[in-house]
């Protein structure tokens, strides 16, 4: 069965290890992009640069910014004497966020009367002004439950919901990030490799020389793909090493199946590649159709974005993705432990996505030059 | 009437509105080193690709060793060898890599490949270079490591567009030397040229202008169309060339 396919692993392989261009996406680029993702992408928001003005001066309004400060999403850069020059240190971008404590603070609050203190944010970021907006009315909910319970005599308030985030309990970007980061990868590597398989060939004159030999389109194709296979599961390894050991991202369940639905999607992608370079006719054109494709890929499978959050229509979009699919099945191994049984239908639409592309790529191919 | 090594009844080709090949009818005997000459345009690279099944015709039938190309261009491409005129071969692999890819593909394995090999490298003179990339070589040896690997599964047609372009002399009358050791072997061999000495070395001749056949016949025949006498080649082809044209 398919006597040319290994001839044709062989050449690619020897190929691929000396072209020194790919093999530094295969190894430089996963690193490179977790380092970047882990670190510098954070949307949990802290440490916004804050600006006072404490009009009041007393050990209240003293108490009551520490309160501010002590929630770890507001750090105070400066207290400035008017609101002017807060409205100007805002304006300018030095600070994020600004507290105003009137001067009336701790009369009102002796009195029983409402006192108010006023949070201003820079919301241009909806991101960052929306932590420090939660952070602030957590503030204010913190003070009055324990004003009211002294005022009433009791130990504590009178209703508590206890919230357990499960899975990701310290809330963690990277945790989220990281098992997401091995899909986006592995999506990007794989398919901007196969996408310039075909077209290198065509225009380096070489394949012509092939397609008059007896080779079959799938021999040709499967030639093409199999050796990557194993570069990416290579980049998997890499990617969840660097994020167990640099991140801590936990490892929670059965890695095997991982690995397994992983061979699935690679194919997938592979794929993918291999069907645009089908498509185009120089390597310039497989290269933008590849980021064409990965763009989508980073905004509609849920890897940062949450895909509930978005138009009904989009959300039927990223489900043409097999990235979307991937992502359920990393996280849910990663993250929840889960098994095939809550995992079996995204393994069925990923095997169908990677049976379906091959086929198509296959059907797309022609052995002639026209 | 069933020797016909290669056999075209009004093979025509077109792209868009460019007739690059028109009308062309051939017969080609089993054994004969048959050459298509022309100069660049008239249509003989698209001839010869129509003949290897990388395009195909838009009107007219083409068979290579007893099969219809348009029925069955698989089967057929076990029984040729082909050489592009730009060097088709991996620069990226070294020459005993691109034997062993190529043998592959053509389904040979173990004893039988290395045998086969050993036997090309010997009779192409090319085991000092085995080690080599490809894209290091000369256009002489890159020209026979290409002859080496359409040969490997032993053709009974062998296509050879251009070979020797860019090729120095010397090079090119060991290259001869080998096209007519292959024919007395038994092999057809279909070659394009635009040199008049590597006309005169061929059994017959096509000669092509405008995608249409000009002349047709042996060496002296063609000559002898434009009054023979002193009349060379090179004289017969520029004047039928023009006559074509007017």
């Amino acid at each position: 069965m398919m006597p040319r396919l290994w001839p044709m692993f062989v050449k690619e392989f020897i190929q691929m290890r000396r072209d020194r261009l790919t093999l530094m996406i295969v190894t430089g680029l996963p690193v490179l992009q977790l380092l970047l993702f882990g670190y510098a992408i954070q949307t949990d928001v802290r440490h916004l640069p804050t600006v006072v003005v404490d009009e009041s001066r007393t050990p209240e309004s003293r108490d009551l910014i520490a309160a501010f400060e002590n929630t770890g999403s507001f750090t105070i850069i400066a207290r400035l004497d008017g609101r002017e020059a807060l409205d100007r240190a805002l304006a300018r971008g030095t600070a994020a966020a600004g507290i105003i404590v009137p001067a009336d603070y701790p009369r009102q609050l002796l009195r029983g009367q409402p006192a108010t203190v006023q949070v201003v944010v820079d919301a241009a970021d909806p991101l960052s002004s929306q932590s420090g907006l939660a952070a602030a009315a957590g503030v204010a909910q913190a003070r009055n439950l324990a004003i009211l319970s002294a005022a009433a005599g009791r130990a504590g308030p009178p209703l508590e919901a206890r919230v357990r985030p499960r899975y990701n309990p310290g809330l963690r970007s990277a945790t989220f990030i990281v098992p997401g980061l091995v899909g986006v990868l592995l999506t990007m590597t794989m398919v901007l490799i196969t996408a310039m398989a075909i077209v290198r060939e065509r225009e380096r004159g070489t394949l012509e020389q092939l397609i008059v030999t007896p080779i079959t389109k799938t021999e040709l194709m499967l030639g093409k793909i199999t050796p990557y296979i194993g570069v990416g599961l290579v980049q998997m390894t890499t990617v969840l090493l660097v994020g167990r050991v640099v991140f801590d991202v936990p490892l929670t369940g059965n890695l095997l199946l991982l690995y397994a639905v992983a061979l699935i999607f690679v194919i997938a992608s592979l794929s993918l590649g291999l069907f645009i370079s089908t498509l185009v006719r120089t390597q310039q054109q497989s290269m933008q159709v590849s980021f064409f494709i990965v763009l989508p890929n980073i905004l509609l499978s849920g890897f940062m974005f949450p895909r509930a959050a978005m138009p009904l229509f989009f959300q039927w979009v990223g489900l043409l993705l097999p990235l979307t699919h991937f992502l359920k099945v990393l996280r849910g191994i990663l993250l929840k432990g889960v098994g095939v049984a809550a995992l079996w239908p995204e393994i069925v639409i990923l095997a169908a996505f990677a049976g379906g592309l091959i086929v198509l790529a296959v059907r797309r191919f022609r052995k002639t030059l026209d | 009437m069933t020797s016909a090594a290669v056999e075209t009844h009004g093979l025509t080709r077109r792209f868009g509105a460019l007739t690059a090949v028109r009308d062309l009818s051939l017969r080609i005997e089993t054994g004969e080193v048959f050459g298509l000459l022309g100069p660049n345009g008239s249509g003989k690279t698209t001839t010869i690709r129509m003949l290897c099944g990388l395009l195909e015709p838009s009107a007219g039938t083409a068979s290579v060793a007893g099969i219809d190309v348009a029925a069955a261009p698989e089967q057929i491409k076990l029984r040729i060898g082909y050489m592009s005129q730009r060097f088709g071969l991996y620069e990226d692999l070294t020459v005993a890599e691109n034997l062993a890819f190529y043998g592959g593909i053509y389904g040979l394995r173990g004893e039988a490949a290395e045998r086969r090999t050993a036997e090309i490298v010997a009779f192409l003179e090319i085991g000092p270079r085995l080690g080599q990339l490809a894209g290091q070589l000369s256009g002489g040896w890159k020209q026979r490591l290409a002859l080496g690997c359409a040969l490997l599964h032993r053709p009974v047609v062998l296509f050879l567009d251009e070979p020797t372009a860019g090729v120095d002399p010397a090079a090119r009358r060991n290259f001869w030397q080998a096209i007519h050791d292959l024919a007395r072997a038994g092999t057809t061999v279909l070659v394009t040229t635009h040199y008049m000495d590597e006309a005169e070395r061929c059994t017959r001749l096509a000669m092509m202008s405008g995608g249409h056949l000009i002349a047709l016949g042996t060496p002296a025949e063609v000559a002898a169309q434009v009054g023979g006498g002193g009349r060379t080649l090179e004289d017969a082809f520029i004047i039928l060339q023009e006559r074509d044209e007017r």
